[in-house]
């Protein structure tokens, strides 16, 4: 599909929208639950927003075929990654974030965040840990995951830097392990 | 925690690491995503799964409202601050009386966070109860892609939000209790929802007290 038009996709204006931060303050109304619930174990939290994020994708994608009208299939993994940034990220969190720092085997890529809508108004506790443990955003990581397994490829994401964490910039690495092949149904003997 | 850079511009003493271009949440103009929007679809993914996650972790009906309310409380002492803020310098002022908030709740936190008001308010015509308030809204839109089934239909996932409502009723200093209950109005307004506002005694009270002064 043309740049262009891909685009233009997340921008139009059928899709229902409600306030940015009602969106912000519930998604940190989930985090500050689970580091409640599972006293600030924070690589635990990072698994249980992966884990529903991974939820999260496995439906969204119906979503994002109806709203993004592309009837064709990704033909390479590159061109997947261009449509997850600006298609998917367009629609569902209006941004695009950057692709960058392919492998030299186009299985691998970088999404850099600009901007972070789930991430306004947040600071990380100051308690020592928080910052070296806590991947805040990455419920995203799952949906990634998720939406791709239902689009037959299986893919392992996860963030390498967030600005909240005091880096310079928010990466997520993503790394496409196989393409799934359509499975017969088990045979009855 | 090596590479503390100088928190001089904040003057705040603080064990987090910055970004190197010192952008922090403080730098961030507080008003810049007031109006933006984003995709509903997001908000009612992230709902439901807020919703499921609770749900495996309670045994029952109230329990899980509970667990809906507190995560809502959260927020409604936040938003009760950044609303008012956001006021023009005249009216920043705290709700000062039962009905000023209430309005205020009906008005401002349900435009900011719904894009429209709540459709009405009710003070409650028992005489025994005149701690009993009720904000209606005929459609909550945190509600529109729940599907509650029928084996459950004591519960309103709205108690979230009754949990924000609670949440800037105690950030005022009216401290409350407030749950939210659906009283379905035929095939027009199936959803319909009350949120019941009960305040604690000595705010009404209180407001008895101030009126006669």
């Amino acid at each position: 599909m043309a740049a262009s038009k891909a685009s233009r996709i997340g921008e139009e204006t059928r899709i229902d929208k409600v306030n940015a931060e009602l969106v912000t303050l519930t998604y940190g109304t989930i985090v500050a639950q689970l580091c409640k619930d599972f006293e600030d174990d924070y690589p635990e939290v990072n698994r249980q927003l992966d884990k529903m994020g991974y939820n999260i994708g496995l439906r969204l994608i119906e979503d994002y075929l109806a709203k993004s009208n592309t009837m064709k299939r990704c033909s390479n993994f590159r061109e997947t990654a261009d449509m997850i940034s600006r298609v998917g990220f367009k629609i569902f969190l209006n941004i695009t974030p950057q692709v960058t720092n392919w492998t030299a085997d186009n299985n691998s890529f970088s999404l850099v965040f600009d901007e972070n809508p789930f991430a306004d108004f947040v600071e990380l506790p100051d308690d020592g840990r928080a910052q070296n443990e806590l991947w805040y955003s990455n419920i995203l990581c799952g949906v990634l995951r998720g939406a791709l397994e239902m689009v037959q490829m299986q893919v392992e994401a996860h963030f390498i830097s967030d600005v909240l964490r005091g880096n310079d910039t928010t990466e997520m690495r993503v790394t496409l392990i196989r393409y799934i092949d359509d499975e017969l149904p088990p045979e009855d003997d | 925690m090596s590479s503390l850079p100088s928190s001089a511009s904040t003057g705040k003493e603080s064990g987090l690491r910055v970004p190197s271009n010192g952008k922090t949440i403080y730098h961030r103009p507080i008003n810049r995503t007031k109006t933006s929007e984003l995709s509903q679809a997001s908000f009612a993914f992230l709902f439901s799964e807020m919703v499921a996650y609770a749900q495996k972790r309670v045994k029952g009906i109230q329990e899980l409202e509970h667990k809906l309310n507190v995560q809502g409380h959260s927020i409604g002492i936040k938003l009760l601050d950044l609303l008012l803020y956001r006021e023009p310098a005249r009216t920043q002022l705290r709700p000062q009386n039962i009905v000023a908030l209430l309005h205020f709740i009906k008005q401002n936190v349900w435009l900011h966070l719904f894009g429209r008001q709540a459709d009405r308010l009710e003070k409650s015509t028992d005489a025994e109860k005149p701690d009993e308030y009720m904000i209606i809204d005929n459609e909550p839109l945190v509600n529109q892609y729940i599907s509650v089934p029928r084996e459950m239909s004591q519960l309103n996932c709205a108690a979230f939000v009754a949990g924000v409502v609670e949440g800037v009723c105690d950030g005022a200093d009216f401290p409350a209790r407030v749950t939210a209950h659906t009283v379905g109005e035929g095939e027009m307004w199936p959803g319909k929802t009350v949120f019941l506002v009960k305040f604690r005694s000595e705010v009404v009270e209180r407001e008895a007290f101030l009126a006669k002064s």
